[in-house]
């Protein structure tokens, strides 16, 4: 069986010269499908680097990134934008919802730009926002809502689209135990529907929701553990 | 994507800054509407000039002094002239003569000053010759004009500045100090937009050459030919006889149709000049579309981050961009249409606009191309952000 995720040799450097920085020097990594993978390391150690280029959202100076098999840097622009749509969602640690917008159309995005009509796209949307709870707060912008809130709509939006893999930069990093625990029971249920999830955490009792935790130093991993 | 979608975005782009969308489809909606507006005023007054010559009649012609050959100081045009023109041996196709002169006058009427466009004295034929019916009152007689008396017959603007509200026949005008009695009103002419016909005084011309210019030498004579067919004939007429008395050709003899064009090349002119004006505008309007398009794009480019990361492309979000841009430029057009078509319906400057369809047609094509073309840099700069470039904005 091929990995979802399968990268080799990737390099991202920042800036020339003396203000040369390498986020990641070499990395080789495979995630396979279903996996539930936790990415840790000391903060500037190159984990969000790490997962925007496995988010198609940044691109590396050097290495191979196959998605589902499919070579990443061989495909154009628009390629990107259609890998961004189909397999990959989303989370930031900042929410990241278009504002005076509300939740449910944020939750209709990507459905939008993936052509699906719009009847259906309501309800799946709704369906979605039904799943993270929030299915009360569907006519809310992200102004009107609480930052568990925000991410929640966040995470759906991240899974509306039924992506292959869900990938989370410090999905909980702005959010109280609570809420905390309601985004994580949500990526749990994820996993436990055969999604890839990735999440950037530095919180040992988050990365215990993962089988497989990664640690990253300096931009080379020096651990790939799996929990029993 | 559909095209409802990226109207659906666009709309609410720009609903998310009311202010700023209205300031910027102010801006073309003036441009548009200054175009309309202005060819139209320029369509109206040539338009109108056509009619005041019309009104003249096309059977007259315009005789006065011009400049002879070189050095050859002109010989005035005197009342024998007119009398010469009339002798039907040698000028068989001239029907009547009036002699005009022509001055400016100070007016007064009850202590306050009357602007007068025109004083003009002639003779009573003046009146069927230029067509000049008069709505109300008589026309001064030939006797008036054999004793100098002292009567006018007013126009209607003239009539409407010295006694508005009042019947002005039997009134006293004063002109120069010296007091007129108002026996008449001309029917309103309307317009040339240079020259307004409405804002004149005729006087016997005796009357005239004693109190204002001084006796003397004519400034015009009207002749009307014997029918318009005989138009052509009568001017030859009329050059070879004058030319004979005067010894050269030291008069200008204009037909109305030559009338008819000269005016109108300057109204064209003066057309031209104000739907320059007017295309500036809108290409001011235009920039001020790029200007607003550029701060939203910088202002949004987050936005564009969290659109491409969940999957949007160049093409839809350079739709989206596009499509805002070219909303506002439409609005603008279409409200400025509206406006330049309503603004068409009163009379500005003496002229009432004339609306050319092509025109509006124009200024809105123009708009709605100048939205896709002062859009489409910003939109593209939008379109053209890597996703995480865009994200990282602050
Ligand atoms: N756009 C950029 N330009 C220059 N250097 C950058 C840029 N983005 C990241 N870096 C550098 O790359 C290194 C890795 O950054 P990265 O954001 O991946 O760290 P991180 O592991 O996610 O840290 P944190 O836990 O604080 O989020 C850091 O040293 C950072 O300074
Ligand atoms: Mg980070």
């Amino acid at each position: 069986m091929t990995p979802v995720i399968d990268i080799a040799g990737v390099r991202k450097t920042y800036g020339h010269g003396d203000t040369e920085v390498h986020a990641l020097a070499g990395v080789d990594l495979a995630i396979d499908q279903g996996e539930y993978v936790a990415i840790m390391g000391h903060s500037g150690s190159g984990k969000s680097t790490m997962l925007n280029i496995l988010g198609c959202l940044d691109i590396p100076t050097s290495g191979s990134y196959h998605l589902d098999g499919i070579d990443v840097g061989g495909l154009n622009e628009n390629q990107l934008s259609l890998v961004r749509n189909h397999k990959i969602g989303f989370v930031f640690q900042s929410f990241n919802l278009i504002p005076r917008t509300s939740a449910l159309s944020n939750v209709e995005l990507p459905m939008v730009y993936s052509g699906v009509p719009r009847k259906e796209r309501l309800a799946r949307a709704r369906a979605a926002l039904d799943l993270v709870g929030l299915s009360n707060r569907a006519d809310h912008a992200p102004n009107e809502l609480s930052g568990g809130q925000q991410q929640r709509v966040a995470v759906a939006r991240a899974l509306v689209n039924s992506p292959s893999m869900v990938l989370a930069d410090e999905p909980t990093g702005n959010l109280d135990s609570h809420s905390t625990e309601e985004v994580l029971g949500i990526l749990d249920r994820l996993h436990a529907d055969g999604r890839t999830v990735v999440v950037i955490t530095h919180e040992d009792h988050v990365a215990a929701h993962a089988q497989r935790v990664i640690r990253l130093v300096d931009g080379v991993i020096v651990e790939d553990r799996r929990a029993a | 994507m559909t095209l409802f979608e990226i109207l659906r975005f666009a709309g609410k782009g720009l609903t998310a800054n009311k202010m700023r969308s209205a300031l910027t489809i102010l801006g073309v909606l003036i441009g548009v509407a200054a175009v309309i507006l202005l060819v139209a005023v320029g369509n109206g007054a040539s338009v109108s000039v056509q009619n005041s010559l019309n009104s003249l009649g096309t059977n007259t012609l315009t005789i006065s002094p011009s400049r002879g050959g070189t050095g050859v100081p002109s010989r005035p045009l005197t009342q024998a002239d007119a009398t010469a023109l009339t002798d039907r041996n040698i000028a068989p196709d001239v029907g009547s003569v009036t002699p005009v002169v022509t001055s400016t006058a100070a007016a007064t009427y009850n202590g306050t000053s009357i602007d007068i466009g025109q004083v003009i004295g002639t003779r009573p034929n003046y009146f069927t010759i230029t067509n000049s019916p008069l709505s109300a009152g008589a026309a001064f007689t030939d006797a008036d004009v054999a004793d100098a008396r002292k009567v006018i017959v007013i126009g209607a603007t003239v009539a409407q500045d010295a006694f508005p509200g009042a019947d002005p026949i039997g009134r006293q005008l004063l002109i120069n100090n010296i007091p007129f009695t108002v026996q008449g009103v001309l029917a309103s002419k309307g317009s040339s937009g240079l020259q307004n016909a409405d804002d004149t005084v005729v006087a016997p011309l005796s009357t005239v050459q004693y109190a204002l210019t001084g006796p003397g030498n004519l400034s015009q004579l009207v002749v009307q030919a014997a029918s318009a067919d005989v138009i052509d004939s009568a001017q030859a007429q009329v050059t070879a006889v004058l030319g004979q008395r005067h010894g050269s050709t030291d008069f200008r003899v204009l037909n109305q149709q030559q009338l008819l064009t000269a005016r109108t090349q300057t109204v064209d002119v003066f057309t031209v000049l104000l739907a320059s004006v007017a295309a500036i505008s809108l290409v001011v309007g235009g920039i001020g579309i790029t200007n607003i398009m550029l701060v939203t794009v910088t202002e949004r480019t987050r936005e564009i981050g969290i659109r491409k990361a969940v999957g949007a492309t160049r093409g839809a979000v350079l739709g989206q961009f596009l499509a805002e841009a070219t909303l506002l430029s439409m609005i603008g057009g279409l409200l400025g249409v509206l406006i330049g078509i309503g603004g068409s319906r009163f009379t500005i400057a003496g002229v009432s606009p004339v609306i050319d369809w092509n025109a509006v047609l124009l200024a809105f094509g123009v708009s709605v191309l100048i939205g896709l073309f002062f859009g489409s840099y910003p939109a593209n700069r939008a379109a053209r952000l890597r996703p995480i470039e865009a994200l990282r904005h602050e």
